[in-house]
């Protein structure tokens, strides 16, 4: 109670580290290493990182992993089947399809990307606004979300495209609107909870403007849902814009995409399949790569806390 | 070791070990414990968080969680080796001859059935009744665990009941099989306190009737004294003493034991101690008589800091349970707090104690009433003359694992508040936080750390480092250590006590804890249902209580019976 009992309590106090703290730090130290380890004993997600990659590698050096052209139609080599110098064949006018599959994903991996920062920005935002000024603001956005959240995704992209007019940015934007509800939501239900937490509440009687509450201690403790939904929409947002290319609403021939080649080899389904079933496997594979890995982020993020 | 007795022990358990087994390491919870429960026996097992006690207590009963594991040790219960038994034994031992009632009530009944049928269930489960005879023995349980109208209750489902008759419900379960042992895992902790009093007469009657074996977990010495025949101190998975509460308390022989005591604030004795007994006979005496503080005190201005005068603050209920739609949290609350002194506020749970320290702390604005600080009203502050206020005004909240912003290194939560009042540059707001870590007892290497990397007192010293760091006039302490263990707990309350020596802080500090607020206050104000009842100097309140209801909260600290050696 004295000034004398503090001092001989305090040392003692202080110098010991508890058991917990101390495995903590071992922790943190563990864990690039362990990341590592945890990988190699999953092929799966091991396997998923390859194809991402690759996929990767595709739609920013291109020439890595082919040195063709893919607008260079050869006629004399129309429609061949896949072989060992056209991996995936050639089409209709003798162009090499493997090039244009690895030409086409850096339109596709773009819009796709271009879609989720869309979603996951205009989504947070909404949803960041709602719950923290609650009310009138809190309400309409809410409602608003519900309408977005009433419509099917595709058809609501469609409408969008239709309204906003063809092209690949475009493109991004009608598939990024469908995960904005979602996002907002998401956000919104993490900053009620962050908000009437104790630090917060620590935080504003410490001084602090609303500003700086919302940037420093709110956004920061919400973000982590918000980016898991961000990878796992990835998957969903690639499948999303090759189904606008195939439709016909992103770009035009004879630009190479991934959508827009499955639907150019449809006409020829019956004499010639790979020119769909293998840029349409392409589209599969990285789907589920961007898939697989965005679950295994997730369960890992909820089986650290 | 035991008492000498021909017959043998209810329950033995030798040289146990329990590990848990996480993905990185393996940490040994339970390490050659030995302990007997003799029939008709109460023995307490008592530690801190972490010292093995609920895992002893749960492996009896074989409820581990998965990643736990009994690598050693025999578990006799009745004669039988529960560590050996198959699960269909074990189901046949749990709920008809061993009950165990869990810790928090909030979460320990299934909130889709009614009560009568949680109780009646263990009797259908074991073939010791039919429905009929069943529902009338539950009955009979849920009146025996004290629960009163039990006709009524036993229709109720738990969401309708509160933390204190859920507790009962539990026990209702535990016993109406008239079990021959009773395992208790910290019954009585998510509780007030003289609803702990009234849970604990109940086991007590419960179990002397049938001469049941009950194995008391706690981590308060004083709850363990006065309810057990024995007591066994657990420290790091092993049983460091045991002995008759007498034995534990006038002669322990262990050092952690004597720690323990040393800290625990229910068994020392009710003579104030040092600051209350200064304040019953110092300068200040002058404030004492009036049973409202705020009265009588206007001879000097300055030595208050603030002055609440008619608080009133009302929250929205649903219209179900409240007809007026309107709950009166606080209801014409007036405090005085002094200059360098500390005012305790102490009430059970939903007393309005946390409410008013939230509206002296501008947090919520109240309905009714006014809040000077310093001689300034500050009842209707805003915007920056608001945060200005917070310059003089800060506050330490009641739990430290959930009040520090986990993104954040030690270093800058302390500096948080400088930050937000744009006090200092980056340099000098960062010596001022080494210099606070120094202040409150921790290494000066603390400021990179992350909070999650710290225990919880250390946290709550990084609490108190931080709302010291703006040098306020006084720091709101919302239950400073009720999350804390005792020990711990002891060290926090010097820790304070000291910095308002050495500052000349003043303390709002608010508890459900009499035996707490007894070792800090100056200043004692009890709360019942929104209203201060009584206020008065410490001595005074501690003493001579002049409400009624201030002498049952008296009453029911727990450990008041056994006097250690002083």
């Amino acid at each position: 109670m004295t000034d004398t009992t503090t001092a001989v309590l305090l040392p003692d106090a202080a110098t010991q580290t508890s058991a917990p703290a101390r495995v903590q730090e071992r922790r943190v130290a563990n864990r690039l290493g362990d990341g590592a380890r945890s990988l190699v004993r999953r092929p799966g997600l091991l396997l998923a990182f390859a194809v991402l990659a690759v996929a990767l590698v595709a739609a920013l050096w291109p020439t890595i992993l082919t040195s063709g052209d893919p607008y260079a139609a050869v006629p004399a080599e129309r429609m061949q089947a896949p072989s060992a110098q056209h991996l995936f064949g050639t089409d209709q006018l003798g162009r090499d399809l493997y090039t244009r599959v690895v030409h086409g994903s850096a339109l596709s991996l773009s819009s796709a990307a271009l879609a989720v920062v869309f979603g996951l920005s205009t989504g947070s935002l909404v949803g960041l606004v709602a719950g923290f000024f609650g009310g009138w603001a809190d309400s309409a956005l809410m409602r608003f979300v519900d309408v977005l959240l009433a419509i099917p995704g595709i058809l609501l992209s469609l409408a969008m495209i239709t309204a906003l007019g063809f092209g690949t940015i475009n493109v991004a934007i009608a598939v990024g609107v469908g995960s904005v509800a979602s996002c907002a939501r998401i956000m919104r239900s993490q900053v009620l909870s962050v908000r009437t937490s104790d630090y917060v509440e620590a935080a504003i009687a410490g001084g602090a403007t609303r500003w700086r509450v919302l940037v420093r201690h709110i956004l920061p403790n919400s973000a982590a849902p918000v980016l898991v939904l961000a990878a796992l929409d990835l998957g969903g947002a690639i499948l999303a814009v090759s189904s606008l290319s195939f439709l016909g609403f992103g770009v035009q021939p004879p630009t190479p995409e991934w959508g827009a080649l499955v639907a150019q080899g449809r006409d020829y389904l019956a004499t010639a399949w790979w020119l769909t079933a293998l840029p349409g496997l392409t589209v599969v594979a990285t789907v589920l790569a961007a898939n697989h890995i965005a679950r295994s982020l997730d369960s890992e993020r909820k089986y650290a806390r | 070791m035991s008492t000498d007795r021909a017959d043998a022990p209810l329950l033995s358990i030798r040289d146990l070990h329990v590990r848990y087994r996480t993905r990185r390491q393996v940490v040994t919870a339970v390490d050659g414990l030995s302990l007997d429960i003799h029939a008709g026996e109460t023995v307490a097992l008592v530690g801190e968080s972490g010292s093995g006690k609920s895992t002893t207590a749960h492996a009896v009963v074989r409820l581990l969680p998965v990643a736990a594991e009994v690598t050693e040790g025999t578990i006799l219960f009745e004669g039988r080796d529960l560590r050996g038994a198959s699960r269909r034994e074990l189901e046949r031992v749990r709920g008809a001859r061993i009950g165990l009632i869990p810790q928090d009530p909030s979460v320990s009944l299934n909130p889709v059935t009614r009560i009568g049928d949680q109780v009646a269930e263990v009797l259908r489960i074991h073939g010791l009744a039919d429905a009929r005879s069943a529902r009338y023995r539950a009955l009979d349980a849920l009146a025996d665990a004290g629960l009163d109208n039990p006709d009524l209750r036993a229709r109720q489902y738990p969401h309708e009941l509160s933390g204190g008759l859920r507790q009962r419900v539990l026990i209702a379960i535990a016993t109406v099989a008239r079990p021959a042992l009773v395992i208790a895992d910290e019954p009585t902790s998510a509780l007030d306190v003289t609803v702990q009093k009234q849970i604990l007469d109940h086991i007590e009657a419960l179990t002397a009737d049938a001469d049941t074996g009950v194995l008391l977990v706690t981590h308060d010495l004083g709850v363990a004294a006065d309810r057990a025949a024995r007591i066994a101190v657990m420290s790091e998975g092993r049983i460091v003493e045991i002995g008759t509460p007498e034995q534990i308390l006038t002669d322990p022989h262990h050092p952690y034991t004597r720690s323990l005591i040393a800290a625990a604030p229910s068994l020392q004795t009710a003579t104030p101690t040092l600051i209350s007994l200064h304040s019953a006979v110092g300068p200040a005496s002058g404030e004492a008589a009036p049973p409202e503080v705020g009265a009588g005190a206007g001879s000097d201005h300055a030595d208050v800091v603030v002055r609440a005068q008619g608080l009133v603050k009302d929250f929205s209920v649903p219209r179900a349970v409240e007809p007026s739609g309107v709950f009166r949290a606080v209801d014409d609350v007036s405090l005085t707090i002094r200059r360098g002194r500390t005012l305790a506020l102490v009430g059970e749970s939903g007393s309005g104690k946390s409410t008013t320290a939230r509206l002296i702390l501008r947090l919520l604005e109240p309905d009714d009433g006014t809040i000077s600080f310093d001689g300034a009203d500050i009842t209707h502050l805003r915007g920056s003359a608001l945060r200005a206020l917070r310059h003089r005004l800060q506050v330490v909240q009641q739990n430290p694992y959930a009040s520090l912003n986990p993104r954040l290194s030690v270093g800058q939560l302390i500096a948080e508040p400088l930050h937000s009042l744009r006090i200092g540059t980056r340099a000098e707001r960062r010596a001022r936080a080494v210099e606070l870590l120094d202040h409150v007892g921790l290494p000066t290497s603390f400021a990179a750390r992350r909070p999650l990397e710290l225990s919880g007192g250390q946290r709550q010293r990084v609490a108190i480092a931080r709302a010291l760091a703006v040098n306020p006039e006084l720091v709101v302490l919302d239950e400073p250590v009720s999350a804390l263990d005792v020990r711990v707990q002891a060290q926090i309350l010097d820790l304070l006590a000291g910095l308002q020596v050495d500052l000349g802080v003043s303390y709002l500090f608010i508890s459900h804890d009499l035996a707490v607020v007894r070792q800090v206050s100056h200043t004692i104000a009890v709360m019942r249902h929104g209203r201060v009842l009584e206020t008065g100097p410490a001595a005074q309140v501690l003493l001579r209580p002049g409400h009624a209801y201030t002498r049952e909260l008296l009453a029911a600290i727990p450990g008041r019976d056994v006097a250690p050696a002083q």
